[in-house]
C-alpha cells in the first residue's frame, strides 16, 4: 500500500511537472540565452560575466520582472571554443527559441555567430572587445566593451603629452593581442610615434626575460606597450623592472583585473592603461552620470561574491541591462527591441554612457576610456 | 652581443631550463619504475604551488611550502591506489590514457577550489622589482633559489637512488621487475612510492617556481610538454640528462630569440625534439641498447 501510495504521488508530480514546465514558460517568461567562456581560457571575462548576467537577472525577477515576465536565463558555457559557441547559438535559436543572447565572451566567437543571429533575426549583445563585430553593422549584432582603436589613441594621446616617439610594442598570441597590435601598427603614424620593435609572445608564457632584455638592448625604445589579457601582462612587468629598465609600461584595457596588480606586486606601480570607470568608481565625483550606476554594481557584486569586480564583470551587466530597458521601452516583441536598442540614448552603463544608433552599434565614444595608472597596488586615475 | 646581454640571456635560459629539469625529473621518476610517462606531471606542479598558496596566510612560507609538498605527495600515493595499482598486466596505451585522464580530472578539481584567477607565492628574498647584479646582468634571486633548491633535489636523487636500500629496490623494479619481485621486493610498493616521490618533487617545484610563473589551475600542461620533451631530450629515464637537457634547451630557447621573433620560440624546441627523435631516439645522452630493451 505504501509503495503504492508513493509511486501515485509520484506520477502526480510527474504529470504536473510536465504540463506545468512549458505552460509557464510560454506565458510568462522571456528567455534569454547567454554563450559565455565561464571555463577555459577565457574563464576571467565569462566567470565574472556569468555571475554579473545570473545576479541581474535574479534582481530584475525579484522586481516583478519585466512588464509582468520574469526573464529565464539559459547559460551556455562555450570554454572559449568558437565551434562550441556555433552548436549553441544555433541550439538556442532553433531549438529553445531564446528572445535574444548575451555573449559570446570573446571576439572570435562572436564573429562566428555573427551570421547565425542575423539569419536567426535575434539580437546578440556580444561582450568581445575587438571592432570588427559591428564594423560593418549587422543589424542584430551589438557589443558593449569600448573599441580598441579608442584604448590605442588614448594610449598615444598621453605618449604625445610625454613626448614619446619611439616605442616597442608586445603583444600576446590570442585574438584579442593581435588585434590590438594591429591598430596599434596602424594608428602609430596619425600621432607621430614609431614602432621600432614588435614581438609576439605565446599565451602561455612563463618568463620574458629574454625578450625584455633583447628591447632594453635598443637605446632608442622610450616605452614599451604590452598587449595581452593573459597574466603574462604581470610577468612583463615583473621582468621590466627586474631587468633594471625603467621607461613607462603601457598596457591594454586587457589590464583592468586587480589580480594582475597583486600578480605584479611593486611591479604594477606606475603602469598606465586605458580602463572603463568602473575600477575607479569610488573617486568619482558626485555628479558623473555613471557614478550611481558603477557604486551600485561594485557593491552588489562584491557583496555577493566576496571578489573584487572587474570591468570584464561590467560588460555582461551592461549587456543585460541595455537588453531589460529595450524590453521594458518595446515590450516583449523582438523587432521592436532591436529597434529600441538602436534608438537608445543616454543610457548609463558600466563601460561608459551609450547613445546607440544605426551606423554605431556599440554606442560608446572615446571618452568611455580614461587613463589610469597603479599607485600603491590600487588603480587611480591617471593624470 | 655585448658581454652584458650575453649574460642576461644565459640567466633567463638557466631559468626556462632548470624549470623544464625539475619536471622532467619526476616524469624520469615514474618512468623508471613503471616504464610508462605519467601526464599528471604538470598537475602535481600546479598543486603545489597552489596548495602553499593557500597555506601561506596561515602559516610561515617554509612550513606552507613544506605542509602543500607533503599534501601532494599523499595525493601523488592515492592517485597511484586508486587508479594504476589494482590494474594487472596494462598496457602502456591503457596507463597513459589513464594518466591524461587524472591530469583532466586534477585541472577540474583545481578550477572548482582555486578558481580561474592567476595567484603566486611572495618573493623568497626581496620582492618582485628586486635583482642581484651578476657579471653585468640583472638576475631576479628568485632564480638563485630555483637553481640552488633544483641543485639539492637532483643530488638528493642521485644519492637516494645509489645509496638507500629503498633507491637500490627502486632501481631494480625498473631494470627487471620479474627478477626484483623474485629477489623479495614488493613491485607494487615501489611504483606507490614512485608516485609519491614525482609528486613531491613536482610539487617543490610548483612552489619555488610559483613567483617567477604564476601559478593556474591550467599552468601545469604547459610544463608537462616542456619537460616531456627536456626527458626525451636528455634520454627517458635519467635524471642528470633531463638537467643538462633542460639547461640545453633553456638556453637555447634564450639566445635564439636574439635572431628570430619570440613567437618562435615554441617551434624551436619542438623542432629540436622532432630532430632528436628522429636522428636519436634513445636521446642525447642514452644508450640505444638500454632504450630498445625497453617496452616502450
Amino acid at each position: 500500500m505504501k509503495h503504492f501510495l508513493s509511486t501515485t504521488m509520484l506520477a502526480i508530480a510527474a504529470i504536473c511537472l510536465l504540463f506545468s514546465g512549458p505552460a509557464q514558460a510560454e506565458d510568462d517568461t522571456i528567455k534569454v540565452g547567454a554563450i559565455l567562456a565561464v571555463t577555459g581560457g577565457a574563464s576571467f571575462l565569462g566567470g565574472p560575466e556569468s555571475r554579473t548576467i545570473e545576479m541581474q537577472i535574479e534582481k530584475i525577477n525579484a522586481n516583478g520582472g519585466i512588464h509582468g515576465k520574469k526573464l529565464e536565463l539559459i547559460l551556455k558555457d562555450s570554454g572559449a571554443n568558437p565551434e562550441k559557441a556555433i552548436s549553441f547559438a544555433k541550439q538556442l535559436i532553433e531549438e529553445e527559441k531564446v528572445f535574444a543572447i548575451v555573449g559570446p565572451s570573446t571576439s572570435g566567437e562572436t564573429m562566428k555567430i555573427k551570421n547565425i543571429c542575423e539569419q536567426g533575426k535575434t539580437v546578440l549583445i556580444s561582450c568581445g572587445a575587438a571592432e570588427v563585430i559591428v564594423n560593418p553593422v549587422a543589424r542584430y549584432v551589438f557589443k558593449t566593451p569600448q573599441k580598441d582603436s579608442f584604448a590605442v589613441k588614448k594610449i598615444y594621446m598621453v605618449m604625445n603629452k610625454l613626448g614619446i616617439k619611439k616605442i616597442a610594442v608586445l603583444a600576446g598570441n590570442t585574438g584579442f593581442g593581435k588585434a590590438g597590435k594591429g591598430q596599434l601598427l596602424a594608428i602609430a603614424p596619425e600621432f607621430g610615434i614609431e614602432v621600432v620593435a614588435t614581438e609576439v609572445y605565446d599565451k602561455k608564457a612563463t618568463d620574458l626575460s629574454a625578450v625584455v632584455a633583447k628591447l632594453m638592448a635598443n637605446k632608442d625604445i622610450q616605452a614599451v606597450v604590452n598587449w595581452s589579457i593573459v597574466p603574462a601582462q604581470a610577468i612583463v612587468a615583473k621582468n621590466m623592472r627586474q631587468a633594471g629598465w625603467n621607461v613607462p609600461l603601457f598596457q591594454s584595457h586587457g589590464f583592468g583585473n586587480i589580480k594582475y596588480v597583486e600578480a605584479a606586486g611593486v611591479a604594477a606601480e606606475g603602469i598606465i592603461f586605458p580602463a572603463g570607470r568602473l575600477l575607479v568608481a569610488d573617486s568619482l565625483s558626485a555628479d558623473n552620470p555613471q557614478k550611481d550606476v558603477l557604486m551600485k554594481y561594485k557593491n552588489d557584486y562584491e557583496a555577493k561574491f566576496q571578489e573584487q569586480a572587474s570591468t570584464f564583470g561590467g560588460h555582461g551587466y551592461d549587456a543585460i541591462m541595455v537588453l531589460a530597458k529595450a524590453i521594458e521601452q518595446a515590450g516583449p516583441d523582438k523587432e521592436k527591441v532591436r529597434d529600441a536598442i538602436e534608438n537608445m540614448k543616454n543610457f548609463a552603463g558600466t563601460g561608459g554612457i551609450f547613445n546607440f544608433s544605426p551606423e554605431d552599434h556599440n554606442g560608446l565614444d572615446i571618452d568611455a576610456f580614461a587613463m589610469m595608472t597603479v599607485k600603491d597596488g590600487k588603480f587611480v586615475l591617471y593624470e | 652581443m655585448t658581454a652584458e646581454l650575453f649574460t642576461q640571456y644565459l640567466f633567463a635560459g638557466i631559468t626556462y631550463g632548470i624549470i623544464y629539469a625539475i619536471v622532467a625529473i619526476g616524469f624520469n621518476i615514474i618512468y623508471n619504475t613503471t616504464g610508462i610517462i605519467n601526464f599528471a606531471q604538470g598537475e602535481f606542479v600546479m598543486l603545489g604551488g597552489m596548495i602553499s598558496i593557500s597555506l601561506n596566510p596561515l602559516m610561515p612560507l617554509p612550513l606552507a611550502i613544506g605542509c602543500a609538498v607533503l599534501l601532494t605527495t599523499l595525493i601523488g600515493a592515492l592517485i597511484e591506489m586508486i587508479f594504476i595499482r589494482w590494474l594487472v598486466h596494462p598496457s602502456v596505451l591503457r596507463m597513459i590514457i589513464i594518466t591524461i585522464g587524472i591530469s583532466i580530472l586534477l585541472r577540474e578539481v583545481a578550477l572548482h577550489i582555486w578558481g580561474e584567477g592567476v595567484r603566486s607565492l611572495p618573493y623568497f628574498y626581496g620582492n618582485e622589482i628586486s635583482s642581484i647584479d651578476i657579471l653585468g646582468a640583472h638576475v631576479s634571486p628568485q632564480v638563485l633559489w630555483v637553481v640552488g633548491i633544483c641543485s639539492i633535489i637532483v643530488i638528493l636523487l642521485s644519492l637516494f637512488f645509489k645509496f638507500t636500500p629503498l633507491g637500490q629496490e627502486m632501481r631494480a623494479c625498473s631494470s627487471n621487475r620479474l627478477a626484483a619481485t623474485l629477489c623479495g621486493i614488493n613491485a607494487k610498493n615501489m611504483v606507490t612510492l614512485s608516485f609519491m616521490l614525482s609528486a613531491g618533487i613536482g610539487a617543490l617545484a610548483g612552489c619555488v617556481v610559483s613567483p617567477i610563473t604564476y601559478t593556474q589551475y591550467d599552468c601545469g600542461t604547459g610544463l608537462a610538454i616542456k619537460g616531456f620533451t627536456v626527458a626525451v631530450l636528455g634520454g627517458l629515464g635519467n635524471s642528470m640528462a633531463a638537467v643538462a637537457a633542460g639547461l640545453l634547451l633553456g638556453i637555447l630557447e634564450a639566445f635564439s630569440i636574439h635572431i628570430v621573433p619570440l613567437a618562435f620560440q615554441d617551434a624551436i624546441s619542438i623542432s629540436i625534439l622532432l630532430l632528436i627523435l628522429f636522428i636519436r631516439p634513445h636521446g642525447l645522452f642514452g644508450s640505444s641498447e638500454a632504450a630498445g630493451l625497453k617496452e616502450f
